[in-house]
């Protein structure tokens, strides 16, 4: 154990400093961007947001099947299949047929290649499940169905957020998909998220729909309130606009009133809809919804057809820029809600490095003194171990542009602690060798042998921990099961290699003295 | 090597042992387990004031008129530093922190929200859950492990130290409210693994001390193999332990708890390595046949 051949001496010694090299480029400039690498902060340490979004899916769900039943009416009437008493319940369409039709139908909803209830041809299982009951059919979403369902639901939400959170502006926001109903947002450098959780808890559905006095209206009625909850208004249900149509929306000032108001353009098809409604309703009052609140509502005094209109409501700027910032990056499919939130302050982050480090010093500083106490010069080649372990660890994680964390740091300082321990073990081996072997070669090279099994023992428990930790932890807790893990490896690699190494020239120098351990 | 005759306490540190698991259990099941915002959910907020002169009593004051739910205020590290928790989270209301800011703010003069914690019931639920199944997945693999790699005898000594350190660090979180949170789990996670590895090093030399006197009975050759292995259990407990102290005393609000679980942990693991795992050993009647027949196997 105690032969080096010169090859293996020199890649130790190359492999070591190469990934020093990085550990260092994170304190010191260097002009190549391409070789200054910089190890990634956790929020947790420069400060940031962490939110996590939840899409309640139960109103996309309903959409869908309300759809779907039309799809079903139409796709039945063509095939001339009388059904009828459609319904929609929570999460089943429900309707009856003529007793002589249930065959067919069941057939084609039942069809590998029915094009009414498709993905069997891909998942081996229908969009919809579905019973029948004499002649009253019962269609479910099927698992798959639901799952296709949310996360193309998921997915356009994810789109949506990523367009509000580019629109504020802040650096380099992560975005991901949780599951197949959540999103995870972090912020980093955010410290007052107030704003962009108030523009993600919105929906921002935007449609425009006239009041009417007439109760008996054909597409029916509803009562809403007005934003700031003064009074109620009965409108119409009839849709004259969405918020699919604009193209684009800013906050501007309105020269003759001195107001803040929201301007819109709206795309080809919505200029259409918007001039033939306006030209039908002179005199009638328009309601602006957002979000199931009447924002205003003007009275029409002539028809609009140029394709853009203001909105007006008591704004002020901000508001007004925050709707104009909703309506250009479009109406989520469904409302998020924040379910979990973690922000830290930067300078609380900057405390929380400063103390780490600090405690990072301090516990290495008392290890290394406390080697040197027990074990002298073998104490010192252990630190030379320790001080490279600590290049190798940091390096490694610059390299791989791993995020460090608080817990991290822990991890790195408790790496400290525990890394003397393969060295302890071998050291305390080779003291009893000593004892009945004169020769120091043999002794040190059967103390490095026998306390093998127990080292690689005693580092996997650990290394065990450590991979537990990282696939079941979350944010800062991974960053220590990241730090704790890897610290190991350096361990071992220090352990083996770098002390190893020291100890052989040592040993090889002095074997003719006494008492050398 | 010392000789000390650690095995001559084996039966009076057992029953200690087991009185302070009893009373762990029991603390846990009638008292429980203090758990934070992470895992009861709820809000919590660092608050640095702008004067020192703010007392605590007016921070909880104007707390206690919002409206929360529970609120507790502890204040920690200089005279302007405050943690205050509280049951109520709203994650729908986007102005809710903003609004709680400016209602401070007017009763106690500037201040500053250094971190917010904002869980909800159905997260606080979940990551409760994932820690939970964390440590038993831990555990469980600590076991395929070491029943790999030993007889059944000395993983079973094994295990009864882990659970033995598990469940006294947590019964003295309990006993003192010590507030659980993720990194406590992280802390628990470690534990298990150093305690095993402690226990491991020892076993190890049991093992190989097994092979080499036949005619030593095992309640002897424990205490041989803990002197032979002592200075390498106290060197690392010891350098182990400064790291953790000086992440302790040093390292800042946030781990402390963390490093003080763990300090419980490798202070409980590195005994129970010693009075809990060995004496299993002289229990269960292990021999040098022991070994040798799985070997043969």
């Amino acid at each position: 154990m105690l032969y080096f051949s010169k090859l293996r001496v020199f890649s130790v010694l190359i492999f070591t400093l190469i990934i020093s090299y990085f550990a260092l480029s994170n304190f010191l400039k260097f002009d190549d961007d391409y070789f200054s690498k910089n190890i990634k902060l956790g929020l947790d340490l420069q400060g940031g947001s962490y939110l996590l979004l939840e899409i309640d899916n139960k109103p996309v769900i309903t959409q869908k099947l309300q759809s779907k039943l039309l799809e079903l009416k139409k796709f039945f009437k063509e095939k001339k299949l009388i059904l009828r008493n459609f319904s929609v319940d929570q999460n089943s369409i429900i309707f009856e047929s003529n007793n002589k039709n249930v065959n067919e139908i069941k057939t084609i909803l039942d069809d590998d290649e029915s094009e009414i209830n498709p993905y069997f041809q891909q998942y081996k299982t229908h969009q919809f499940d579905f019973i029948v009951d004499n002649n009253f059919f019962k269609l479910t979403l099927s698992n798959y169905g639901l799952v296709l369902l949310k996360n193309s639901s998921l997915d356009q939400a994810i789109e949506i957020v990523r367009r509000r959170v580019d629109e504020i502006g802040t650096n380099e926001p992560n975005i991901l998909k949780r599951g197949n109903d959540r999103i995870l947002v972090e912020l980093p450098g955010l410290d007052d998220p107030g704003r962009i959780k108030s523009l993600l808890g919105k929906t921002a559905n935007l449609t425009f729909q006239f009041i009417t006095q007439n109760s008996e209206e054909s597409f029916g009625t509803e009562k809403l309130m007005f934003e700031d909850e003064s009074e109620e208004a009965i409108v119409s249900k009839r849709i004259i606009l969405s918020g699919d149509n604009l193209v684009d929306a800013k906050p501007t000032m309105d020269t003759q009133t001195n107001e803040t108001v929201v301007t819109f353009n709206l795309d080809r098809v919505g200029a259409k809809k918007f001039g033939k409604a306006t030209s039908t309703g002179v005199g009638k009052r328009l309601a602006i919804i957002l979000d199931g609140k009447i924002i205003s509502a003007p009275s029409v005094r002539e028809p609009i057809v140029g394709g853009s209109g203001q909105i007006s409501g008591n704004f002020t700027f901000q508001s007004a820029t925050d709707l104009a910032l909703l309506l250009r990056s479009g109406a989520l499919p469904a409302p998020l809600s924040i379910i979990e939130e973690r922000t830290v302050g930067p300078d609380l982050g900057q405390d929380s490095i400063d103390s780490g480090i600090l405690s990072l010093i301090i516990g290495f500083v008392l290890v290394v003194l406390f080697m040197i106490y027990k074990y002298r010069i073998f104490g010192v080649i252990a630190n030379l171990a320790l001080i490279s372990n600590l290049f190798l660890l940091v390096g490694i994680l610059t390299l791989f542009e791993a995020t460090l964390t608080l817990p991290g740091i822990a991890g790195i300082i408790l790496t400290v602690g525990m890394a003397v321990d393969a060295n302890v073990l071998i050291f305390e081996r080779i003291k009893e060798e000593v004892k009945n072997e004169k020769n120091y070669i043999i002794a040190f090279d059967s103390g490095y042998t026998k306390s093998r099994t127990t080292i690689l023992d005693a580092n996997i428990t650990t290394l065990i921990a450590a991979f537990i930790l990282f696939f079941m932890g979350s944010g800062p807790i991974k960053g220590f099961s990241i730090t704790l893990g890897i610290g190991i490896l350096t361990t071992l690699f220090s352990v083996y290699f770098i002390a190893r190494l020291f100890t052989a020239f040592f040993v090889l120098k002095n074997k003719n003295k006494d008492k050398l351990i | 090597m010392k000789n000390i005759q650690f095995n001559k306490i084996y039966k009076q540190l057992n029953i200690i042992s087991l009185i302070l698991i009893v009373a762990s259990l029991i603390l846990l099941v009638f008292k429980g387990l203090n758990y934070g915002v992470d895992f009861k959910g709820g809000t919590l907020i660092e608050i640095r004031v702008e004067q020192s002169s703010s007392k605590i009593s007016s921070i909880r004051d104007s707390f206690n008129q919002m409206n929360l739910g529970d609120v507790s205020v502890k204040s920690f590290g200089n005279k302007t530093d405050y943690i205050v928790k509280f049951e109520k989270q709203s994650s729908n209301d986007s102005k809710f922190i903003d609004n709680i800011k400016a209602k401070l703010s007017s009763s106690v003069g500037n201040v500053d929200f250094r971190r917010v914690e904002n869980v909800g019931p159905k997260v606080s639920a979940e990551l409760l859950k994932s820690g939970f199944i964390a440590i038993g997945l831990s555990l469980a693999a600590m076991l395929l492990y070491i029943w790999i790699r030993f007889e059944w005898q000395f993983s079973l000594g094994a295990i009864i130290a882990l659970f033995h350190d598990v469940i006294i660090t947590m019964g003295i979180f309990s006993l003192f409210s010590l507030e659980i949170n993720l990194s406590i789990v992280a802390a628990v996670l470690t534990i298990v693994g150093y305690s095993m590895n402690d226990t491991v090093v020892i076993f190890d030399r049991v093992r190989e001390n097994l092979k080499k006197y036949a005619d030593i009975k095992i309640f002897e050759l424990t205490n041989i193999s803990i002197n032979e292995t002592l200075s390498r259990t106290i060197i690392t407990s010891v350098t182990t332990l400064l790291a953790l102290f000086s992440i302790y005393f040093f390292g800042g609000e946030i781990l402390k708890g963390f490093s003080l679980a763990m300090i419980l942990g490798i202070v409980f693991g590195t005994y129970s390595s010693i009075y809990i795992a060995n004496p299993i050993l002289v229990l269960l009647k292990v021999s040098q046949r022991t070994i040798i027949k799985e070997d043969k196997n």
